[in-house]
Order: structure tokens, then sequence, then C-alpha cells
């Protein structure tokens, strides 16, 4: 009967592929899980860099890539081996708490503001980065926040604090949303918005959208690597957390980044061993 | 004997003993005592909402009693194997021939036995050429005979039918209807209803005739037609309206 | 700029490249999918007919239970997925967060109830319909069970159908559960979201497209198979 030989087959198929699923899994013992962000991920670094440190280790590196402030959720329950996020001072509290053992700077990149061609607050001649979001306030032009608490958004609201604005009202859109969707909102509604240059430049629904202001070194943007405590969390794979965290802060490991570039550009810049908090 | 006794004797197969089913308040069959005999047929008569559907299912099991008892002799008292062909016949969403297999697959019939035995079914009721079609395609007729045919297949002791030919033209009523007398040659005891006092005259046995949810007389069938006891059926064999 | 034409030539594209990444994606889609639909139907189909067949106290609550949860956001199945998987969490030992198992998991938690509410509702027509009959086979209830669910097939493989649907096509459980981790656990709608989070709306759009093609011809596939045995068992 047809039915039955249909059902047989799908069956079949089910419990071959349940199985096909676990020993894919098993075959993989060498890995360990990274949350870290977003902007990393989408950037392409990971694709770059990772393949260079599985031949140098063997081990493979799985990018749980979410907002900073998840990252830190997710490390501070047990969920994942290694972290490596941008929020200087989210990181320095987190080894306060006792959920890290160790913290390095591995990288910075930078932030830069974005807005639709016209440039209708005249960010582009502002002094400073401060200045350039006191002109957005002033101008009371849209403006498109990632409003989800990751390192972006931190970093964003320190800036407005810099400016001496408390960002609020019709022009100032909180969307609780990642870096790209955050950057394909303001493209569709000629909003001001601060991104990564790292995601911006792997972004590709740019519309009338540019970079209007950048350079500033409270733009700055620093990434660092965490140990996570051995004690908080004995169960996670410290050996090979710990060789991926070295070897990113290794001579090789700040190579490979330096050599990443999209379409001609370095999008990251190894500062392993300086102090690099600010 | 003109006089059917209510009594069970060493003769008697089934017999009801102050059956009554109430249904949300309503008394729908009153101090039912009844007992049917080893042999023959009966057939259970009585005007539209008597209460003679309702005394099938409580004959077969399909329903309890809410008073009284209903007990089989014989065989330490358990239930003789039995079927049930009904008014509207019930057609699995299989082939013909899968839906008298299943009946028998129920039953406990090994697997392997299965397929003769119903297809020496079909073939006693001319269902051969349909056996592969798929039962609720058939009409009417056809699903009545299939019907009969897998009760055959179940080789029941007792056969219950509710009116099983209500619904049927005259050529597919002659096909229940000599299919009742090869169940009735088996040897299967059969209990039917109907209202139809020709097939009663040609069927009968025995006739148990309700009346409000009371059986009011239990005669030979002879005796019914001809000299019936209560007033109601003796209106009731000359065609008035009885209620 | 795009353009439904630019989708639509990068999915042929996709498509016609048989591209290593994608077809990984795509089989990984499947896997799940189909894992968790299977396994959701195995549980799903007996106890929607066991709630069918059975009159106990508090079935009323049960039933709307079950109907409530066909209305499940993905993202609510996700998290709490999420919360017993998670090294915190109850299940945690077993190491089964970010791997497709806890996004088969996540998915089952997702179609299980519609499989039994609809199965529920299916049987519960065919017991009303055939109660006396089998009632006179002295079938009993357990027994009923897989005659019910057969003589249902039709209606049955369509609920299957709208499981697997919702399985393959919603993306917040398994974001949350699977993490998207590139080669591990991306499948077609986490790939989708992230290549709109990357602005790259062609690829995404053709992603979609595939998605949409390889649900619709498992839908023709069993769509026709089910007229070809409607035909031949009415």
């Amino acid at each position: 009967m047809t039915i039955k030989r249909f059902v047989g087959t799908l069956a079949g198929l089910g419990l071959a592929m349940a199985f096909a699923t676990n020993a894919a899994a098993e075959e993989d013992e060498r890995f360990i899980n990274l949350a870290s962000t977003t902007s990393t991920e989408q950037s392409g670094l990971f694709d770059a860099i990772l393949p260079q440190f599985k031949e140098a280790t063997g081990i493979d590196v799985r990018v749980v890539a979410v907002g900073t402030g998840q990252a830190f959720e997710l490390a501070r329950r047990g969920d994942a081996d290694s972290l490596l996020v941008h929020d200087t001072a989210g990181e320095k509290a987190f080894i306060e708490e006792g959920y890290a053992t160790e913290r390095q700077p591995v990288m910075y990149n930078d932030f830069v503001l974005i807005g639709p061609g016209e440039d209708p607050a005249d960010i582009a001649d502002a002094d400073d980065a401060a200045d350039a979001f006191a002109r957005i306030a002033d101008a009371e032009v849209p403006f498109a926040s990632r409003g989800d608490d990751s390192g972006t958004n931190r970093a964003e609201l320190r800036l407005w604090e810099s400016a001496g604005v408390d960002p609020g009202g019709e022009w100032y859109r909180e969307l609780g949303s990642g870096m790209g969707p955050t950057l394909n909102t303001a493209a569709g509604m000629d909003a001001y918005v601060m991104s990564d240059r790292a995601t911006w430049v792997a972004f590709d629904n740019r519309q009338d959208l540019e970079i209007l202001f950048d350079g500033d070194e409270a733009l700055f943007n620093q990434y660092g690597s965490l140990l996570i405590s051995e004690e908080r969390h004995p169960h996670l794979k410290h050996d090979l957390a710990k060789q991926w965290h070295e070897w990113l802060i290794s001579a090789d490991g700040q190579q490979a980044i330096a050599d990443y570039e999209l379409d001609g550009q370095q999008l990251f810049f190894p500062n392993a061993g300086e102090n690099g908090d600010d | 004997m003109n006089d059917m006794n209510t009594a069970p004797t060493s003769a008697t197969m089934l017999a009801m003993e102050g059956v009554a089913f109430t249904h949300r308040g309503h008394a729908l069959l009153k101090d039912v005592s009844l007992s049917l005999s080893r042999h023959g047929n009966t057939i259970v008569m009585g005007p539209n909402g008597a209460g003679k559907s309702l005394l099938m299912r409580l004959l077969h099991g399909l329903l309890s009693p809410t008073h009284g008892r209903l007990r089989w002799h014989g065989q330490s008292g358990r239930p003789p194997r039995q079927a049930m062909v009904f008014q509207r016949p019930v057609m699995l969403r299989r082939s013909a021939i899968a839906n008298v297999t299943y009946a028998l697959a129920v039953q406990g019939t090994r697997w392997r036995d299965r397929r003769p035995q119903a297809w020496d079914a079909l073939e006693r009721f001319g269902l051969t050429e349909i056996a592969h079609r798929p039962a609720r395609v058939l009409s009417g007729g056809e699903q009545q005979r299939l019907a009969l045919a897998r009760a055959w297949a179940l080789r029941p002791e007792i056969l219950f039918l509710d009116e099983p030919t209500s619904a049927l033209d005259p050529a597919a009523i002659k096909a229940v209807e000599d299919a009742v007398i090869d169940f009735h040659h088996q040897g299967t005891r059969i209990v039917m209803n109907t209202h139809d006092l020709h097939q009663a005259r040609r069927l009968a046995d025995d006739i148990v005739f309700l009346c409000q949810g009371r059986v009011i007389e239990h005669n030979q069938a002879d005796s019914f037609f001809t000299t019936p006891r209560t007033r109601e059926a003796a209106a009731f064999v000359r065609g008035e309206l009885v209620w | 700029m795009l353009s439904e034409d630019n989708a639509f030539t990068t999915a042929l594209q996709l498509i016609i490249g048989l591209d290593e990444t994608l077809v990984g994606i795509v089989a990984l889609s499947m896997q799940v999918s189909l894992t968790a639909v299977l396994i959701a139907a195995m549980l799903g189909l007996p106890l929607g007919a066991a709630v069918a067949l059975w009159r106990f106290p508090g079935r009323g609550l049960v039933i709307i239970i079950l109907n409530a949860f066909m209305g499940l956001p993905p993202v609510v199945a996700g998290l709490v997925v999420y919360l017993m998987l998670s090294r915190a969490g109850p299940l945690g030992e077993l190491g089964l967060l970010f791997t497709p198992s806890a996004m088969v998991i996540a998915q089952i938690l997702l179609i299980l109830p519609i499989i039994a509410a609809l199965t529920r509702q299916h049987t519960e027509e065919r017991w009303d319909e055939y109660r006396e009959q089998l009632t006179s086979f002295r079938v009993s209830r357990v027994r009923a069970i897989p005659t019910l669910l057969w003589d249902a097939r039709f209606s049955l493989m369509t609920v299957i159908l709208a499981g697997f649907g919702r399985a393959s096509a919603e993306v917040g459980a398994v974001m949350i559960v699977g993490g998207n981790i590139d080669g591990v656990t991306r499948v077609m709608t986490t790939a989708i979201v992230l290549e709109t989070n990357k602005g790259n709306l062609p690829l995404a759009l053709g992603l979609g497209m595939i998605l949409l093609l390889l649900v619709a011809l498992i839908n023709a596939g069993a769509f026709l198979i089910g007229e070809e045995a409607r035909r031949r068992l009415g």
C-alpha cells in the first residue's frame, strides 16, 4: 500500500537523520562555544580567522552571535566556554562578580556615525563626537538606537551623556534590535544611526545612508576576550577555551586579525598587550 | 403453545429480567422481562419510538440497563459470539475486504486465516467483484450486504439486525432477507427489528411487540398475526396507527 | 538596490550552483524539522486520539490547553527550552544546548500541541461515527486508537503537514536554542535572519524562496500520494 510505504519511508528517514545528527555531534569533540557579538560575526572576521585557529590547534570554535548583554548572560549561566565582547566596563564588572578570571584586550575597531546623505543635522562639520550627538538632538532629526543593551548601545548612551543630552522624544527611536536590523530600519526611515565600522562595511542595504562622522577617539570600540571562571563553571572546556584566548593575543592571532580586510579595508586593529581600556 | 413464557427454561438462551433504561429522566424502556429461546428468528415490532432499537442495543450489550439485568444461559453465563447489523451500515474507510478482515482481526482470528475467511464471506454475498473497492463508495444495498458478509465472517451464535432493510430498494431487501434465512440455516439465532409487517410474516418464528417502552406481547408469529392478544397489537396488525 | 528579479536570480544561482554551505543548511533544516515532526506525530497522534476516546475529569481543560498552545509564540517555546537545557537549568547536564537536538526539542514543543489538538478533533468525529460498530466488534478503546488514526489518515496527513510547515518556518525558537552556529546549527530560517541583518536582502529573499520551494515540494508529494490513495480507497 502506497501510504504505508510512504509512512515507512518517512519514519526510516527520520530515524536515520536523528542518528546522523548524533554521529555528527560525537565526531567533533574538540570544540568550544564562543559567545560573541553580532558585529564580529556579521563582519566576516570569524570566517577569516577561525580556520587558522583550527589549523593551529584542531579546535572548532562555534560562534553564538548575540548582543553583548545576552552574551554576558549566556556566560553567566554556564552556556558558553568563552567570551569575546566589546564593553570594557561590563567586562570588568563581570570579573568582579567572579564569573571570569582574566580579561585581555584583543583588538579594536571604531564606531561611525551614519546618516542620510543630505545630513540635515550637519554633523559632518562637528568638532567631535559629542558635538555631533548634540547637533542631532538640537535638530531633532530621527535617530535610530539599538536599544538592546548591547555593547554598541551602551557606548551610544555614554556618548549622549558626554554631549549633555538625555535622549528621548519623537525623534529618538529605540528599536530593540541587533546592528543589522537597526541599519535596515535606519535606511528605511532616513535616520541617523551609530554603527561599528565592521558591520557597516559588510552591510549591503545602505540606500541613502553614508558615513558622516568618524575618527574621534571617543568612538573607539575595544574588544576583550574573557577567561571564564573554572570555579564557577567547572563543566566548561576551560583547557580549549584557554588555548583560544591565548591564540587571540598571540602573534599569530593578532596577525590573522590584522590581515582581515573587506572591500580593501582593514576592519579590526589588533592591540593585545596595550592598555586599551578606553 | 400460543403463550410465550417469560420465565427462563432449559431452552432459554437469553433472559432480560426487569430491565429498564432511563436517559436524562425519561424512562425509555420500562420493566422489560423477556426470554429468548436457543433457536429461531425473533422479530421485534412496534410503532416508532416504542424502544425497538434501544432494546436491540441492550440485548447486544452496546448499552447497559439502568435497572434490571441481562442473563445469558449456558457457557457459564458468558455472552456468546455475536454480531449486529445496523440500519445504516458503518463502513470503515478501507476496501470492502479490509472491512471484513478488520472484524476478523479484532475478533482474534489468526493473520493467515483472515483473508481466506473474508473472501469466503464476500463470495457468499456475491461481493467478490467489489472486494477491493473502497467500502464507502458502494451503494446502500452493497454496503448492507457487506455488513452482512462482515457479520457472517464472525460466525456469530446470535445476530442482531436493527431495521436492516428500511433504507433499501426491493432487490436489496430480498438479498438481506435471503441472508437472514442463510444465517438461520447455519444455526445462528436471529433477533431483528422491522416495521414491515410483510417482512415479519416472511421471517418470524416469534414476535416481540413493544409499545411505549414496554413489551406488551411476546407471541408465536402465526398467533400474533391471526389472534393477537392485545388491543394495540391487533390494531397494529390491521395496519392502523398505533402509538 | 533590491528588486524581486535580483532575489529570484540569487535563488536560482544558489540552486544551480549547489553551493556546499547552502546544501548543508538545507539538509540540516529538513533533518531537524522532519525529526521534530516525526517525534511529535508519534506522541501527538495517540495523545489526541486518547483525549478523543476517553471521558475523564479535566478533559475540557486539557482540550483548552492544547488549543491554546497551538498559538504558542516560537520565541517563548525557545526560551522555555533554553532555560531547561541551559547549564543552570534542570537538563543542563545533558549538554544539548546549541546542538541540533535542542532545536528538535524546541520544534517538538511547538508542534506537538497542533498535532494533538487537531488529531483530537478528527478522531472524535470518526469515533462518533464508529463507536457503536466498534463496540459491537468488542474493540477496546486502546485497540480503537490505531483504527481511528488510520481511518482519519487523510485529514491527519494535512495535520502533520501543518506541523511540518510551522516547524520549518519558525525562527524564534531555533535561534535561541541553536545559536545559529555556522555549520552546526544554522538552518534556513536563521540564515535568512542573518542575511537580513547583514543587509543582504536579495540573498535573504533567495533563501526564503528556496525554503518555500522545499515546503511546497513536500506538500505536493504528500498531496499527490494522498489523492492517489483517496482515489483507490475512498
